[in-house]
């Protein structure tokens, strides 16, 4: 019951304020905003997800754009073949978003399935292997994608319902998050993060390593289906170019910077780095170089990332805030 | 018939590259239990290295074997030192710590470079450097000439030179790990480091030794690349380097005749998948063979699989 309340706390409290803040700037014509947020949204989901392979279980994956691309394929047929079609029972806006649910939904499974067949062989050994057999994957999907006719090859499918809005993607970010969260706090959380920190020892406690290993995966995989919906319909076009070994690497380095398993650092700097890049339109070419020189003076210096695996809250600034600090010293602890 | 043997050598060709770049992925996994990304990327260093050196040499306008020789060794000498400096800023100070980071900071190198080489020009005499995103074209370095067997197999001189300068290069690195006291200090190292050490074996000037000698291995596949199939951009080094990190898993990794069949196998596998079915499926055998190799056989044809003990 707690649980159930858990997860769905966020959304109560959260729809409301989206949906409000989806009108206003929809009535103040604010479109830069509103692109830039729906940006930094789906930049949530996908550095959140990663985070759950990356972070909580000490795996590396680069393949997050080859699962955006097939969840986003998946949706953006979907919706391709139900452009004209109104469900008899429902009002037209609500039949579109209906089958935008159902076109998001098909893709995470996709997404999932995708994850499944890669994570099998490849996390039954140590995670090297993944990062290179993820990789491969991201590729081999893009020539698929670029080679077949049914999906629209090197031109992509164009001609895509925009039905992607602040509330779609925000409701999309909370639920990566409550995801990531909740499974932070359970038992299966736990597994993982044992996995992390050492996989002989968990294997020894009982942990069946490979199954933990390969479920993470394929949740992960998922939510980089729904960012991959979601971003095909909000730039209206599914294309190769969306899905670029680039994309993933962007992902590892919002994970990597906030601090490999902990979500508010995953959410502020898939924030920060998102709002920057768009700032930094002019110095395009040296994107790659800098995200390349940030890993490795990251790694260098402060390999944990900001917030290593701790979250916003868990730092000496929020654990003792100096706001506190005074009344605590006036009351005559002083223990500050 | 006649199509079987010309995808047998053009197989062989592409295969000899693979299999030397996949000699380097596999002695630095054997020293560091890394796998060093980046080196796909300075395979690409040293086919520009070439390119400055056979440019500047004037190569194109008039051939000879002596420049040929000195382009090679040129680009050699250039990608080793590159590989030290990788080796010895990236890596080193990474020594200890956990695998990943050690992952991160090699995909992090290779980003670098792969992008770095991307930027415009910052300078341009006496070379262009770096060279930009726009593909260049390799001069050749010998005069080209073909001979034809059996009604239609073509064999060229780039392919037998090419072919013959990496299997002299293999001898040459076999008999550098068997036959020498840094060979055997290498084998030393990779099969224990922390005892190796003790014993007195200086491991960190090994594992540079072994970043030096991968990485000119590296630029001798990237000018043997860059002549017989002439373009050339920063991004090329990328795929090679994926197909021969599959050809070394496959030979078993950290065995050094393995990467050589490995390399083979994935050059033959790759040329007769594109030759008789969809050219297209190319870059997606070598993943294939990846994954099967995962399934079946994780240690790989060579490799004696060793479980991980605390």
């Amino acid at each position: 019951m707690r649980g159930v309340v858990r997860s769905l706390a966020p959304f109560l409290v959260g729809l409301p304020i989206l949906v409000v803040l989806q009108v206003v700037l929809d009535s103040l014509r604010l479109g830069d905003w509103t692109f830039e947020l729906l940006n930094i949204g789906i930049a949530i989901i996908l550095a959140v997800s990663l985070n759950v392979v990356n972070g909580f279980t000490g795996q590396f994956s680069l393949g997050h754009a080859g699962f955006m691309a097939v969840g986003g394929y998946t949706a953006a047929k979907i919706t391709l073949a139900f452009t004209g079609v109104q469900l008899v029972f429902l009002p037209e806006a609500a039949s579109d978003h209906l089958v935008f649910a159902l076109a998001l939904g098909a893709g995470m499974v996709t997404a999932a399935v995708a994850g499944l067949v890669v994570g099998l062989p490849s996390l039954r050994l140590r995670g090297d292997y993944l990062a290179i057999v993820t990789l491969g994957f991201g590729e081999i999907i893009r020539s698929i994608i670029e080679n077949v006719k049914f999906l629209g090859q090197a031109t992509g499918l164009s001609g895509l319902p925009a039905r992607t809005n602040i509330t779609w993607v925000g409701a999309g970010a909370i639920a990566t998050i409550v995801m990531a969260r909740r499974l932070s706090v359970s038992t299966e959380g736990r597994a993982l993060f044992a996995i992390r920190e050492d996989e002989v020892a968990a294997e020894a406690m009982g942990v069946d390593t490979t199954g933990y290993k390969v479920r993470a995966f394929v949740i992960s995989a998922a939510y980089a289906g729904l960012a991959g919906g979601l971003l095909v319909h909000q730039i209206q076009l599914a294309t190769p170019r969306s899905f670029t070994f680039i994309r993933s690497i962007e992902v590892v380095v919002f994970v990597v910077l906030g601090g490999l398993g902990s979500i508010t650092g995953s959410v502020i700097s898939a924030t920060v780095l998102t709002w920057l890049l768009e700032r930094l339109r002019e110095v395009q070419q040296y994107r790659m170089v800098g995200y390349a020189l940030l890993l490795v003076i990251l790694m260098l210096a402060r390999p944990q990332g900001l917030f290593g695996t701790r979250e916003l809250w868990d730092l000496p600034f929020f654990r003792n805030p100096p706001w506190k600090r005074r009344t605590a010293a006036g009351a005559g602890g002083g223990a500050a | 018939m006649s199509a079987f043997l010309q995808h047998l050598v053009n197989g062989l060709s592409l295969g000899t590259i693979y299999a030397l770049i996949a000699l380097g992925y596999t002695m630095v996994y054997g020293v560091l239990k890394l796998i060093n990304f980046a080196h796909g990327d300075v395979y690409m260093v040293g086919a520009f290295a070439g390119y400055y050196f056979a440019t500047s040499l004037g190569v194109s306008e008039q051939p000879t074997v002596g420049k040929a020789v000195a382009v090679t060794l040129g680009s050699m000498i250039v990608c080793g030192f590159t590989g030290y400096l990788i080796e010895r800023l990236a890596y080193r100070p990474l020594r200890g710590r956990p695998r990943l980071t050690a992952l991160i900071t090699a995909i992090g190198v290779s980003f670098l470079l792969e992008y770095g080489f991307q930027l415009q020009p910052w300078f341009s005499s006496p070379i262009e450097f770096p060279p930009g995103p726009s593909p260049r074209f390799f001069p050749s370095l010998i005069e080209y000439q073909a001979w034809t067997f059996l009604d239609g197999v073509t064999v060229s001189n780039f392919d037998l030179l090419g072919f013959g300068t990496a299997v002299g290069l293999m001898f040459c690195l076999q008999w550098i790990v068997y036959r020498t006291r840094f060979g055997t200090a290498m084998r030393a190292a990779s099969f224990d480091p922390q005892v190796a050490g003790l014993m007195g074996i200086p491991v960190d000037r090994i594992i540079s030794g072994t970043f030096v000698l991968g990485s000119m291995l590296a630029a001798a596949a990237g000018v043997i690349n860059g002549v017989s199939r002439y373009k050339i951009d920063p991004l090329f080094g990328l795929m090679p380097g994926l197909k021969a990190f599959v050809a070394a898993v496959l030979g078993g990794i950290g065995s050094v005749p393995g990467a050589m069949v490995g390399g083979l196998v994935i050059g033959l596998a790759e040329e007769y998948v594109a030759g008789y079915t969809v050219s297209s499926y190319r870059d997606a055998i070598a993943f294939t063979i990846l994954i099967l190799v995962l399934l079946f056989r994780p240690a790989g044809l060579f490799g004696s699989f060793r479980p991980e003990k605390v």
